[in-house]
């Protein structure tokens, strides 16, 4: 085994250092958001003072009038005055001055104060993700919305060229910035330590930073309105982006902020997998929702580097008269396009393999078969992890690279179709004879099943270097990502929240609500990015608020189908409020009847998640498998007579605690 | 959880009878949608599909884009298929709550899969290294250094210049000329060198099946040969900033006789103009334009500093 069954330290959530008798501040003295509030303008005042202190003799500065420098310093000294206010440096100044840390979450923090908080328990930052992924994801939505109304009219009516730009750029930064952590975030965070029957993660203090990197990131992204936004779009090419006013230095500092914070979640949620699975947690039982996580994991840690240098590039050529990307000077506009999308493919590979993970935990429980081909499943999640460094050039196939570089990138695109289609043997495989259950999560995953194959093929034409030459830049790319990070990530999104919000919360969502969410979110989906697909063939290109005349109807149909779609959306919205708030009807441990061990403790779980470090026993999907043991024993060797928790047992489990249906007490 | 399972369905360890019938009906269900669909799409949408028959690179790609639709649709059909018909048949019936057989993988299908599906991609993959140097690199930008060319004669050098926020064309065969109308000859080999003299724009003449971004200092060369008379779409499809929708035109394909005069008149006509334009070169650095330089150096802006890209004129985010 792994590990032995003793661990080394008791294992306690937030960490082992005592935290001695201290009497409890009142809330308003203890690091919350407002403090964090407080640091964050104080930090911030002080940047834009160093900034104009360094830089207004520099040439480019009095130039051209404007200086990015203390735009730049104040946010970055900002969100160092935000994550102090939060008391993300307390420990670790405690420490350095020779004093112990103080450590983990006290008892007194109950009820909703802890959500404000730094908090070290994962369960709170799991929520905390939750909601903010929620939150960024709508305001996301909202700007799409604003370019849907500008192009009802083949000519621009509504919004000036210039907020049009700032309207598209913010739209599409939010939702893949902010989208990288949407489910490693909320169900990664809050499940992965409860899946592997784990009491915490491997580095509470890294991930809640990740995690409250995040609304400075969005905040300092919205700034960006303030200066009139920016003009590349989420992709930032230099040299437009070195050209652009001050918008884009809110757009460079919060994309390196999400970076980071992706980065640090990956490393803790490796280390995490790697270390703390419980004894009998092999790697052919982890769950499939594990493995994508461990897999996104990698590709987090690794692509996301090359993403905060090349921000740091753009930020020192706009501030500190570098020439990175200027061709005059000696650099080059493609180090900027290879720089970006070599964290930009993996980065779209962040956003589907946790989708991927999520409905193939959630179709073993609603067809009550094992998963088909576990194994083909993993293979699936490792295959695209090392492929999707290999293939980012296919975004660059027109731009002038060197042409014997294109035929290796349209091989390796069109070879992790391989491993991305391993998804729909795992899925096609499960349903085969299966007693299907048409819950609101398992609608969710067929949706994103339906939705995914749609984006996965239009991809094969994209990969296609000749038929790319007229889908490249075109409406034809908008309907393909749409429709694999939307109709494949946010309907998973949507099948997680509806299918774990029961354990996250004990409270269930209103059914009636999810079903007419769903059907509606699917049908009102589909029109609107399935034309997409016609009207970049017909030659609109993206990121434009003008085209031609004959395409007005399609756009019009789009526009009013965008709508419809946010009314669906709105639903959701409704259901989540008014179950978890208003009408919190109590649900049962396990309403799904689900073999994982997240569902073997009570929901919501108890602040150490497991009272002893579970032994487990068998995978998660074991479903009609005569005789299978249960997942896990709950209070391993405690039934035998024996004293110290924990002990391997020799002469087998005579008695099983844990079996789904029983309540755990 | 597992207890009654024994008494669950048929034993699932054996593959009998039953589960054949559903693997024949799901492959005769989809081998008459897909006998349906494919020349559905082959003859019916095929002539019809994007970007048109205007040029060798265009015809090309249609051709590729058909193919690719004719290979996909029974992928997708045999999914939807399977899928449908597993709701339907495979739905749990109420009060039964039992659990299904406990199948946990088969490697003979699951070996069919991948070698099937290996095959497609090798398949789809020689398919597009074919459409791609046969028709000299299909209309897509390769650079500066391009390996697809047209055998055929010399073809007609149309630079076009980008700039925020239009495309203009010098011809350097006709004396060097720069105008924004794009007139191009039927039946003869265009080499197009695109460029940029600011940031990277995109030069997109849709019914040509043309793409190749313009990138500041680099030459990028795309080919085709129009083959039918008529006008054609140009766009920008690199955002390029304010005006990037805006930075669309027209482009014509007349006879080689009409382009022939066109050209020597607008050569004519243009020439003072052209006089006073930098010598036609491959790449442009707008710092160094002998011309504008002097104004520029009297400014104040040299090539250090940074001093192109500022001041912001016109305002833009």
């Amino acid at each position: 085994m792994a590990i032995g069954t003793e661990p080394a330290t008791a294992q306690r959530p937030g960490g082992n250092e005592p935290a001695g008798l201290r009497r409890a501040r009142p809330w308003w003295m203890r690091p919350a958001v407002h403090t964090a509030l407080i640091g964050a303008v104080a930090g911030y005042l002080f940047g834009h003072w160093l900034g104009n202190f360094l830089a207004s003799g520099y040439q480019q500065v009095k130039h051209a009038d404007i200086n990015d420098t203390p735009i730049v310093l104040g946010y970055v000294f900002g969100t160092v005055g935000w994550l102090a206010g939060l008391g993300v440096f307390n420990d670790l100044l405690r420490q350095m001055a020779g004093r112990p840390a103080a450590g983990r979450d006290r008892a007194a923090d109950g009820g909703l104060a802890r959500y404000f908080r730094y908090s070290l328990d994962h369960k709170v930052v799991g929520i905390q993700y939750l909601i903010g992924m929620i939150v960024y994801f709508l305001t996301g939505g909202l700007f799409a919305l604003a370019i849907r109304v500008e192009l009802l009219s083949p000519a621009y009516h509504v919004l000036s060229p210039s907020a049009y730009l700032m309207v598209v750029g913010e739209h599409g930064t939010m939702m893949m910035m902010m989208m990288s952590s949407v489910i490693v975030g909320p169900f990664g965070n809050y499940f992965v330590p409860l899946m592997i029957g784990a009491k915490r993660v491997a580095f509470p203090r890294v991930e809640a930073l990740s995690f409250w990197l995040t609304p400075a990131a969005f905040i300092i992204l919205l700034s960006g309105v303030l200066f009139g936004g920016f003009p590349t779009g989420w992709t930032g090419y230099a040299t437009l982006s070195v050209q652009a006013g001050l918008g884009m230095d809110s757009y460079a500092v919060a994309f390196g902020l999400m970076g980071l914070s992706i980065i640090l979640a990956g490393c803790n949620i490796i280390v995490t997998v790697i270390s703390y699975r419980a004894p009998g947690m092999r790697w052919s039982r982890l769950p499939v929702f594990v493995w994508s996580m461990v897999a996104t994991s990698f590709l987090m840690v690794v692509a996301a580097p090359v993403l905060v240098g090349g921000m740091y590039m753009i930020l020192t050529d706009r501030t500190a008269q570098t020439a990175f990307f200027t061709g005059t000077l000696g650099g080059s506009s493609y180090l900027y396009e290879n720089l970006f999308w070599f964290f930009g493919h993996p980065d779209v590979y962040i956003l589907a393999l946790p989708g991927f993970g999520i409905v193939a935990e959630i179709i073993p429980v609603f067809c009550r078969k094992p998963l088909f081909g576990y194994r083909v499943a993993a293979a699936c999640m490792i295959g695209v992890t090392l492929l999707s460094f290999l293939v980012w050039q296919h975004h660059l196939f027109d731009s002038g690279i060197n042409p014997d570089m294109r035929p290796l990138f349209m091989l390796t695109t069109e070879l992790i179709s391989i491993p991305t289609g391993f998804i729909y043997l795992v899925a096609m495989g499960t349903f085969w004879q299966a007693k299907i259950r048409l819950t609101v999560p398992m609608l969710f995953a067929l949706g994103m099943y339906i939705n995914f194959l749609i984006g996965g093929i239009s991809g094969i034409f994209l990969s296609d270097i000749p038929a790319d030459t007229t889908e490249h830049g075109s409406f034809f790319v908008m309907a393909h990502f749409h429709y694999t990070i939307m109709g494949g990530l946010i309907f998973a999104f949507m099948g997680g929240i509806y299918y774990w919000l029961p354990k996250m919360t004990g409270i269930k969502l209103n059914e009636t609500l999810g079903k007419i969410h769903f059907y509606t979110m699917f049908v009102f989906f589909n029109s609107t990015f399935l034309p997409l697909f016609a009207i970049g063939l017909m030659g609109q290109p993206r990121r434009v608020f003008e085209y031609q005349r004959q395409l007005q109807t399609l756009n019009d149909w789009v526009s009013v189908s965008a709508f419809l779609l946010a009314g669906s959306i709105l639903i959701f919205v409704i259901n989540f409020v008014w179950s978890t708030v208003i009408a919190r009807h109590p649900e049962a441990r396990d309403p799904w009847r689900s073999r994982g061990l997240e569902w073997q403790v009570p929901s919501p779980p108890p602040a150490e998640n497991f009272a002893r470090i579970p032994q487990v026993l068998s995978a998660p999907y074991e479903y009609g498998v005569p005789g299978a043991p249960p997942v896990a024993d709950l209070d391993p060797g405690c039934r035998a007579g024996r004293a110290a928790p924990g002990r391997l047992m020799r002469q087998g489990h005579k008695r099983f605690l844990g079996a789904p249906d029983e309540e755990r007490r | 959880m597992a207890a009654p399972s024994g008494a669950s369905g048929p034993a699932a360890a054996t593959p009998g009878q039953p589960q054949a019938r559903h693997g024949v009906r799901i492959f005769l269900i989809w081998l008459v949608a897909s006998a349906i669909c494919d020349p559905l799409i082959w003859f019916v949408a095929g002539p019809h599909m994007p970007p048109g028959a205007m040029s060798s690179s265009a015809v090309s790609q249609r051709f590729d884009i058909t193919v690719l639709a004719v290979m996909s649709a029974p992928v997708v059909l045999g999914v939807f298929i399977y899928f449908g018909y597993a709701l339907v048949v495979w739905r749990q019936r109420d009060g039964d709550q039992e659990d299904g057989p406990p199948i946990h993988g088969n490697a003979r299908v699951c070996a069919t899969w991948v070698a099937v599906s290996f095959a497609l991609v090798l398949g789809v993959f020689a398919f597009g290294m074919v459409q791609l140097v046969v028709p000299a690199g299909a209309g897509a930008g390769e650079g500066p250094a391009p390996i697809w060319k047209p055998g055929g004669g010399a073809p007609l050098q149309v630079q076009v210049i980008a700039q925020q926020w239009i495309f203009t064309y010098r011809y350097p065969q006709y004396g060097g000329m720069e105008t924004p109308q794009l007139v191009l000859p039927q039946g003869q080999n265009v080499q197009f060198n695109v460029t940029s003299l600011d940031v990277v724009h995109s030069f997109w003449a849709y019914q040509l099946g043309v793409k190749s971004d313009a990138n500041p200092g680099v030459n990028n060369i795309a080919y085709t040969r129009p083959e039918r008379l008529g006008r054609f779409h140009v766009e920008c499809a690199e955002l390029c900033g304010m005006l990037h929708g805006a930075m669309t035109g027209n482009g014509y394909v007349v006879t080689a006789a009409r382009f022939q005069s066109w050209a020597a008149s607008s050569q004519a006509r243009l020439a003072p103009v052209t006089k006073t334009l930098p010598p036609y070169a491959a790449t442009y650095d707008p710092t160094v334009i002998p011309q504008l330089g002097k104004a520029l150096t009297s400014l104040g802006i040299n090539g250090a500093g940074g001093g192109f890209y500022g001041p912001q004129v016109p305002a833009q985010p």
